[in-house]
């Protein structure tokens, strides 16, 4: 039972980060009509910019801010005016190429530039253990699903109560009326990419102790992203975090109780599984075929 | 009305002239010549099962390298086991049929847009199969020593003569695939592409034709996957996961979706761009993807839309001059 | 009997009843007009009785089989036809091949047409269509090229393309050019003539309605108003109200 709750918490946590990489993968989409495939190569690339800044002399705290900011202007404003903005209306598969060109490309550019070898990578949190009622919990888990947590939800109180968020939410559901509203579109749509690779720089922060900084990392948590985002429902924010967390957990289950090779599957069985009962996600709103 | 020819006179001419010189391609290649020719038509024939589920069908499918995978494991599994390579190919390509009915059934279910993300998140597990079952494929060790077959009695080892076989088996595919095109389920695909809503509402059934184009494009790959155990002699897991099912999408649309010879150029490009870019060692794979995206911003249409793209610009110049033309004259 | 029945059709979004409890039938060969301001509900019951919507409640009967929830498949299936309010047309096909699309499905199987002739025997009543429509000179141009009123003329021609029994237009009149009007009108009554089947159109043009059609309902707030010859129609004052306020 105690190994149950165990896994149960860290997989909370670790949902809580694949929440994070998801809810800013739903925001792109969401507003700026985006489908993100590089997302998870947008978590690595912050990763190796804190090596970089480390490998500099600077402290975590500082390589993470530095990271942040090179975020906003590289992966926020650089990636929205010159790849997304250019092609608008030229169609999804177009898109698809593109960003899936991008992930490829980074990848790549950080394997030849950088290294091909994986490199460890400094916690914020001690790796001490405490226990509670028997259960060994670590520090780490409980400090990532505080910071994520805090993160997922101090985001969604900005998007619900201040005034930029809910603009920013009528532009993902109706940007022509926003825009007759007197909505400022472009600065909100901008607001959306900066929010997300602040996020990506956040997941990296908290994901990479564990994944290890690797040129190839955002593989696996890319994808996750993109499935926990549409098992929350892809139209929803809270979502995000419901389907990161489930994610995480029924990975660690799986992994633990079923077969560790396959653990990776898992949350590829589970998006299929919603999708086929529930197609717009557990949380998502039903959206009807437009004729 | 209107009586149109089956090929335009160019249009022949130019591949008769292809077909030659392909046909005399061994005379004048070195062995590693022709082991690039043979896996570029080996890569043409997946990437033309790629092009009919999202070129003509309109359907993103991210798992090819999966299906490719499907195919060179059977064969080479069935072959081991003492099989004809003549009953493990069509087996294979069976196998790979009936796999990409079942992965449409979900494209069904699922909007558009998540049919990409499902489509790699089988091309995943098909990997970690590949990688896990070591009883069956090999694991990571994979399959060594897959012989070429015999065909009515001539032996097909030598690179020459197994790259005819090659040869034959993509100009068979490739008028199959003409062929399905030019008949009415070619219409009804690009019915569902253009605007799938409409489609059903003529009697499209959407369903049936979407899990056909799934399945005709697993086949496709499957084809191309048996191949390919044969050629290069040894396989594993690697060659089957999700960079290469990205790589062949990039075929498809960098030659120009949806255009029957855009397989062509794409796996051309695929394959001999590293070749020319070996200088480049370890920053090709960035330079090629940073090359897709530029490319996508510029000329989505592919390369073979080249010639329209420029004749729109070329249009809507003229327009503009004019434009600018009356208002000169009006003021 | 009536070709097709609707009974009593309720349809709500939200705190909006966009239909609410809608009734009509439609007799064999008859034209029947569906007016009404805007946003009273039409082209929602137009949609809840193709299998585009799912009505709340109710039942559509076509040739006295209950059709209800059938999807736009079966309903093309069963020889029912639409146009589309805005424009659905295969834009990167030629127009020609938009209209062989439009019927090529109801002949021959599934798999028999994988080896059928290109144009599934189909190029001479595509001609028909081309000829009748006066659209033969932009034929082999894909559609997207074509004007506005050139695609509001594909539209209707597709959903005749197959002969249905029951065909339902959504605005035909709309965007086309006003001179081009009465020559769509005409083209209307000789297909009626001509395969013998029903239509039911929805249009804002009073005088196109009143000309075509043999009888007219009008709809307020997704309810029926009223129902009649058009010259009844026209004299009804509670729809003179409802089109020009209190």
């Amino acid at each position: 039972m105690t190994d149950f709750l165990q896994l149960l918490l860290s997989g909370v946590a670790t949902g809580a980060i694949y929440a994070m990489a998801a809810l800013g993968f739903t925001l792109l989409w969401q507003a700026a009509g985006t489908i993100n495939f590089a997302q998870g190569e947008f978590v690595m690339l912050p990763a190796f910019a804190m090596l970089i800044g480390m490998s500099f002399g600077l402290p975590l705290w500082a390589s993470f801010i530095v990271a942040v900011v090179l975020s906003i202007l590289v992966l926020g404003a650089a990636f929205k005016k010159w790849i997304v903005d250019p092609m608008r209306g030229t169609g999804v598969v177009a898109v698809v190429v593109a960003t899936l060109g991008l992930s490829i490309g980074l990848k790549s550019f950080v394997k030849a530039a950088y290294s091909a070898e994986p490199h460890p990578f400094p916690s914020i949190f001690s790796d001490e253990v405490f226990k509670l009622a028997g259960v060994t919990i670590s520090y780490s888990d409980v400090g990532a699903l505080v910071f994520a947590g805090l993160m997922v939800l101090g985001l969604q109180t900005f998007l619900n109560k201040t005034i930029t968020g809910r603009a920013m939410q009528a532009v993902a559901q109706n940007t022509f009326s926003a825009e007759a509203l007197g909505i400022n579109v472009k600065r909100m749509i901008f607001y959306t990419f900066a929010i997300n690779a602040i996020l990506v720089a956040v997941t990296a922060l908290l994901i990479t102790p564990t994944y290890l900084a690797k040129f190839d990392m955002g593989d696996n948590i890319g994808l996750k992203a993109f499935f926990a985002a549409i098992i929350g429902g892809f139209n929803n924010s809270r979502g995000a975090l419901l389907g990161g967390v489930l994610v995480g957990v029924l990975e660690n289950l799986a992994g633990a109780y079923l077969s560790p090779a396959y653990k990776d599957g898992v949350a590829l069985v589970l998006f299929l599984a919603v999708i086929l009962v529930k197609p717009d996600g557990l949380l998502g709103t039903p959206q009807e075929r437009k004729v | 009305m209107k009586t149109t020819k089956l090929l335009s006179t160019q249009h022949m001419v130019t591949l008769a002239v292809a077909l030659a010189a392909l046909a005399f391609a061994p005379a004048m290649l070195k062995t590693y010549g022709l082991y690039l020719l043979s896996l570029w038509l080996v890569y043409v024939i997946a990437a033309m099962g790629l092009n009919l589920t999202v070129g003509y069908a309109g359907l993103k499918s991210l798992c090819h390298a999966g299906f490719m995978g499907v195919g060179a494991y059977t064969v080479a599994i069935m072959m081991k086991a003492g099989f004809s390579f003549w009953l493990a190919s069509p087996t294979a390509i069976v196998i790979c049929f009936i796999l990409g009915l079942l992965i449409g059934f979900p494209a069904l279910r699922v909007q558009l847009h998540y049919l990409g993300f499902a489509t790699l998140g089988f091309n995943l597990l098909l990997v970690l199969f590949f990688r896990n079952e070591e009883w069956l494929t090999g694991g990571t060790f994979g399959i060594q020593n897959i012989k070429r077959p015999e065909f009515m009695g001539i032996a097909l080892e030598s690179n020459t003569n197994f790259y005819y076989l090659v040869l034959a088996i993509t100009i068979i595919f490739a008028v199959l695939l003409a062929l399905l095109l030019r008949s009415p389920w070619g219409r009804a695909f690009a019915a569902l592409r253009d605007n799938a809503i409409r489609a059903e509402s003529t009697g499209v059934n959407i369903t049936a034709y979407t899990l056909m184009s799934f399945a005709i494009g697993a086949a496709y790959a499957g084809v191309a996957g048996a191949l390919f155990a044969p050629l290069v002699n040894f396989i594993e897991p690697a060659p089957f996961g999700i960079s290469n099912s990205l790589l062949f999408l990039m075929m498809v649309v960098i030659g120009g979706s949806g255009r029957f010879y855009g397989p062509v150029l794409g796996a051309a490009i695929a394959l001999l761009l590293p070749e020319y870019l070996r200088f480049l060692k370890d920053w090709y794979l960035a330079v090629f993807g940073f090359a897709a995206v530029a490319m996508m911003i510029w000329l989505p249409g592919g390369l073979l839309s080249m010639k329209e793209a420029w004749q729109l610009s070329r249009a809507k110049r003229e327009a503009k001059q004019k434009e600018l033309e009356q208002a000169g004259g009006a003021a | 009997m009536s070709i097709l029945s609707v009974h009593d059709i309720k349809k709500s979004y939200g705190a909006i009843q966009a239909v609410d409890g809608v009734s009509f039938d439609v007799k064999p060969g008859e034209i029947l007009g569906v007016i009404g301001p805007n946003g009273s509900g039409k082209t929602t019951l137009f949609n809840s009785i193709l299998g585009q919507i799912r009505p709340d409640s109710g039942k559509v009967e076509f040739e006295g089989v209950d059709i209800s929830g059938n999807s736009p498949l079966e309903m093309s299936r069963l020889g029912i036809g639409r146009t589309f309010q805005n424009l659905q047309v295969f834009g990167k096909l030629s127009l020609r091949d938009n209209l062989i699309v439009a019927a090529q499905e109801h002949h021959g199987t599934f798999w028999g047409r994988m080896f059928a002739k290109p144009d599934n025997g189909l190029a001479e009543r595509a001609q028909e269509m081309l000829d009748l429509f006066r659209l033969n000179h932009v034929a082999d141009l894909p559609a997207g090229s074509l004007s506005y009123g050139q695609q509001k003329l594909v539209d209707i021609a597709m959903a005749f393309m197959p002969a249905p029994r029951l065909v339902l237009l959504d605005e035909p009149c709309a965007g086309v050019n006003p001179s081009l009007v009465d020559g769509l009108r005409e083209l209307l009554i000789e297909l009626n003539k001509k395969q013998g089947g029903s239509f039911v159109v929805i249009e804002h043009n009073m005088d196109f309605v009143m000309k075509l059609c043999h009888r007219v309902v009008c709809m307020v707030e997704g309810k029926v108003l009223a129902v009649g010859k058009p010259e009844e129609i026209q004299g009804n004052r509670a729809v003179l109200e409802a089109y020009l306020g209190n």
